[in-house]
């Protein structure tokens, strides 16, 4: 059923459906997208933003033999769809052949899984307000100063092609993030959820003040080899580096990924296991890929050693074996979207109690790929960043730049989290590693 | 489109709306991709809509659709005033208030010689296939990827205080890159810039003027031999940059810190904030005499480039940093109001469903005196970078580490062997003031940089730097364990 800024099932299977009729292509693929969203936006305690947006997009792929065209409009009246397909279909005559091209998915059954929630999608402008002020009240009683977004929205996504393929899905999701800060110190927390009711403000505010109190005043520590504890959103961060390139099917056949070779070989640690699910219900599920293929649990590390790897069509057809639904990104080659590690029994009390000399990490900024085939990762850490001394938090330190491998720190981490936290699209716990290398160190 | 922009405002001035503003933004961009001999994407988008921004009760609101229409323009209008009512629960002892502007009617269009939707896309594909062709002839390239992009942007502005703008802006770019891998080793070479290539507010004489045939063969043949050069050493050493490592120094490292936004913390919880701090303004050493920046939304062809910002505001130019002393924001009318100053003209939209906020122009380094032969034969002992291919800096932009395509060592004078995985270090307002030699405007470039990302929801904005290769004494290089 359509509601407010949402075509519905329906409407969106007849509109692509009408794209279909209409392409005069051997081939045809569309992709309809889109939906609301809703960002408050805080800062030094107050709404300083506060934005709607709502619309859709429509890309249509018209192939002839193996000439692809794609052509795409954010308009869904009748004459912009038929302008976006023959647009699609001048630029295909247009085309070489592609040889690489294996055609397209045929249609498979697609598994239900509800992530739409009322009470996500009815969240008002007021709403938002109420929660943000919960943070700016708890920040201003303690007379620091609060920044952060409070996000709500509803997206719809529909994929279908000439064989077949006929797939639909429609989600919510909520994020409330926040830094607590003074001119000497800061502190994160965040919420994320596809029930805005999970979010609860005064939890991710009681966590976001405690970690900017803690962390007033940081001292220097000098760069050098330290033990870390990652929190769930460092590790996240980390892991994205190492699936990106790594597990794509078609970066490891192009000699691209540091799998190459090595599929099948202990390169983790133990304690290290990884999969994608775009099933399980604790992340933001996705039952098919961009190509309107199912998605298949892939478990791409167990217990160390590397399983599978993450294949879409084209990748898939080249080895003879199904895709798992983790394609359309085009150049960018197969990417997973719903990555869980496994837990391990461990709480981040735990890891400090276990931890000699160490630095504990909130999370990390601006992180960038340094070197692809080593996984050579270099980024800074904030908004709450503490030592560790002989099994206790001693003091917190000045941000520290690192550049450190994250084959290194998924192949050595010696303590899991028993946890599991949503961090961006991936649900992860905390980690203990036994050296990590920060290479540098910033004046906060 | 008049009645339509004088519906929305009228709207949001009957619900109370102490000011509005309405952006119609229409966009068409055309690009082609190619990958190891073939047209890997081809493709053409267009995205149209209209944003709504009011203050009420001196808090913002803004709200965006796809469908322009008049019944559409009214509800946004609506929804915009019903969000600001609800920014106004959560308010500062003051209220948001506006740097003020003289409301203007009037018309500007970028300049471009041949218009790029105009070229045949046959031809497009033809150049790009020709340089893949080239670059994989030699054996060691394992990926050979080409781009181009057109974009033309349509837009409409209107206030409540009278502005009625028209603008229309066409961008160019393109770009060819190599990837070469063997035994663990992976480097990459590209031509003119990484990042796709290099973008400019111009026509297709923009991509005819970069040559690229005739850099194919030699960026594939520096990916190849990278893999077997030396590794950069870890030390302390004189750093040359090149100019295009230098728009991304100068874009991270002093970009970002002026954004008047960034000082006040509305950043802090994605982006960051910066260390160039009010009380900095007009003292502070940020470099070296040598080092002077502007920032010129006036530059013919730059792709920050603009007759009016997203809020009225005339395009500028701004003395950033004077002789080595910092001077100036970028800012937009609700930010320089807090300094009690008129807007610096940066206030950008990325399209209709996103709000205004402080983005760069084009940011440049004005040229010294030097000769790049000179600088070179200037160095005892040092590196020479060239084209950014990793970038990384703290929250208020201090601590920086940036790795590049290819290095040099400098000895005695001359260029000696290449060096491969080079990256350097430093703390912004140190490496600045290191700064003793700027090259000049023989060798000054404009580059475009088509890749900024900022703000939530996230936008990513086209600016512009200039530069021309410079020297640095004593950086530190050659970070992280690489034997
Ligand atoms: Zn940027």
């Amino acid at each position: 059923m359509a509601v407010r800024g949402l075509l519905g099932k329906e409407e969106a299977l007849r509109i692509v459906g009408r794209v279909l009729e209409s392409s005069p292509g051997d081939m045809t693929e569309v992709l309809l997208s889109g939906g609301v969203s809703y960002l408050t936006r805080f800062s030094d305690n107050y709404i300083h933003q506060n934005v709607a947006d709502s619309g859709h997009s429509l890309r249509v792929k018209v192939i002839f033999g193996k000439k692809i065209g794609t052509a795409s409009t954010n308009s869904l009246d009748e004459d912009a769809v038929k302008e976006a397909i023959e647009t699609a279909a001048r630029v295909a005559e247009l085309q070489k052949p592609n040889e690489e091209f294996e055609g397209i998915p045929g249609p498979e059954p697609i598994p239900e899984v509800n992530t739409f929630f009322e009470s996500t999608f009815e969240f008002s402008p007021v709403d938002r307000a109420r929660g943000v002020k919960i943070i700016t009240d708890a920040a201003q009683a303690k007379g620091f100063k609060a920044a952060g977004a409070f996000q709500t929205g509803a997206s719809e996504i529909c994929i279908a092609n000439s064989l077949g393929v006929r797939a639909y899905h429609r989600s919510t999701s909520a994020h409330l993030r926040t830094v607590v800060m003074s001119d000497t110190g800061s502190g994160y927390a965040d919420a994320l959820a596809t029930d805005v009711r999970e979010i609860d403000p005064a939890e991710v505010a009681r966590i976001a003040v405690e970690k900017c109190e803690a962390a007033q005043n940081p001292e220097v520590v000098p760069p050098g080899e330290y033990e870390v504890i990652l929190e769930p959103r460092a590790v996240a961060d980390m892991l994205g580096y190492l699936v990106r390139g790594g597990f794509s099917a078609s970066a490891v056949r192009e000699g691209r990924s540091f799998l190459s070779g090595k599929v099948g070989e202990k390169l983790f640690a133990e304690q290290f296991s990884l999969w994608d699910d775009g099933l399980d219900p604790r992340g933001f599920p996705m039952p098919f890929d961009l190509e309107g293929v199912p998605k298949q649990k892939v478990v791409l590390v167990e217990k160390g050693v590397v399983k599978d790897l993450l294949y879409d069509f084209k990748t898939a057809k080249k080895e003879g074996r199904k895709p798992t639904g983790h394609g359309g990104f085009g150049g960018w080659g197969p990417m997973a979207s719903n990555l869980f590690m496994a837990p391990g029994d461990a709480t981040v009390e735990d890891m400090i109690k276990n931890t000699k000399r160490g630095i504990l990490i909130t999370r990390f900024h601006y992180t960038n790929m340094a070197h692809p085939m080593r996984v050579l990762v270099t980024g800074m850490t904030r908004d709450g960043t503490f030592l560790v001394e002989d099994g206790r938090i001693t003091k917190p330190v000045k941000n520290l730049r690192f550049t450190e491998s994250a084959l290194r720190v998924f192949g050595t981490m010696d303590m899991v989290g028993k946890d599991l936290h949503r961090a961006g699209r991936s649900v992860v716990p905390a980690i203990h590693v036994p050296a990590f290398n920060f290479t540098g160190v910033t004046e906060f | 489109m008049r009645g339509l922009t004088s519906k929305a405002l009228d709207v949001a001035k009957k619900l109370g709306a102490s000011y509005a503003d309405i952006r119609i933004v229409d966009r068409k961009q055309e690009t082609v991709r190619t990958r190891n001999g073939n047209v890997e994407s081809l493709g053409s988008s267009r995205s149209r809509g209209f944003g709504v921004r009011v203050l009420y009760d001196g808090a913002w609101g803004f709200s965006s659709s796809a469908r322009v229409t008049e019944e559409e323009v009214r509800r946004v209008a609506e929804e915009a005033v019903a969000i600001a009512k609800a920014s106004a629960t959560v308010k500062r002892d003051k209220d948001v208030t506006l740097a003020p502007v003289e409301p203007v009617t009037a018309k500007w269009e970028s300049k471009c010689k041949v218009d790029p939707f105009s070229v045949k896309t046959e031809d497009k594909i033809a150049l790009l296939l020709e340089a893949d062709r080239l670059m994989r002839q030699n054996k060691g390239v394992r990926v050979a990827s080409g781009n181009f992009m057109a974009l033309r942007e349509d837009k409409i502005f209107a206030s409540t205080e009278g502005s009625y703008i028209e603008q229309t802006k066409i961008e160019t770019g393109a770009g060819i890159e190599a990837t070469a891998a063997d035994k663990g080793e992976l480097q990459r070479r590209s031509y003119p810039n990484s990042a796709g290539g290099d973008y400019a507010s111009r026509g297709w004489e923009f991509v005819e003027s970069m040559n690229i045939l005739d850099h194919a063969e030699r960026v594939a043949d520096e990916a190849v031999q990278l893999l077997t050069a030396k590794q950069c050493p870890e030390t302390v050493t004189d750093l040359i940059l090149d100019s295009s490592q230098l728009t991304l120094q100068i874009h991270e490292s002093c970009g970002h810190p002026i954004e008047l936004d960034r000082v006040f913390g509305q950043e802090a919880s994605y982006a960051g904030t910066s260390f160039l701090t009010t009380e900095k303004k007009g003292t502070f050493q940020y470099g070296s005499p040598n080092v002077t920046i502007v920032a010129d939304a006036t530059l013919e062809g730059g792709l920050g480039s603009f007759g009016f910002d997203d809020e009225g505001v005339p395009a500028q130019r701004t003395t950033i940093v004077d002789k080595g002393i910092f001077m100036n924001y970028l800012s937009s009318r609700d930010t320089a109001a807090e300094l009690g100053e008129t807007s610096t003209g940066a206030a950008r939209a990325d399209g209709w469903n996103r709000i205004p906020i402080v983005r760069m122009t084009n940011i440049n380094l004005e040229p010294g005196d030097w000769t790049l032969d000179e600088i070179i034969k200037d160095t005892k002992e040092g590196i020479l970078m060239e084209t950014n291919k990793s970038w990384s800096i703290d929250d208020k932009r201090l601590n920086f580490q940036f790795g590049v395509e290819v290095a040099y060592e400098i000895k005695d004078g001359s260029i000696g062997a290449m060096l491969k995985n080079a990256n350097y270090t430093g703390i912004t307002y140190e490496f600045w003031r290191s700064c003793d030699a700027v090259a000049n405007k023989d060798e000054w470039r404009l580059w475009g940089l088509p890749n900024c990302g900022k703000g939530e929801p996230g936008q990513v904005a086209h600016v512009g730097h200039g530069a021309a290769p410079a020297r640095f004494r004593g950086v530190k290089v050659g970070v992280g364990k690489w034997q």
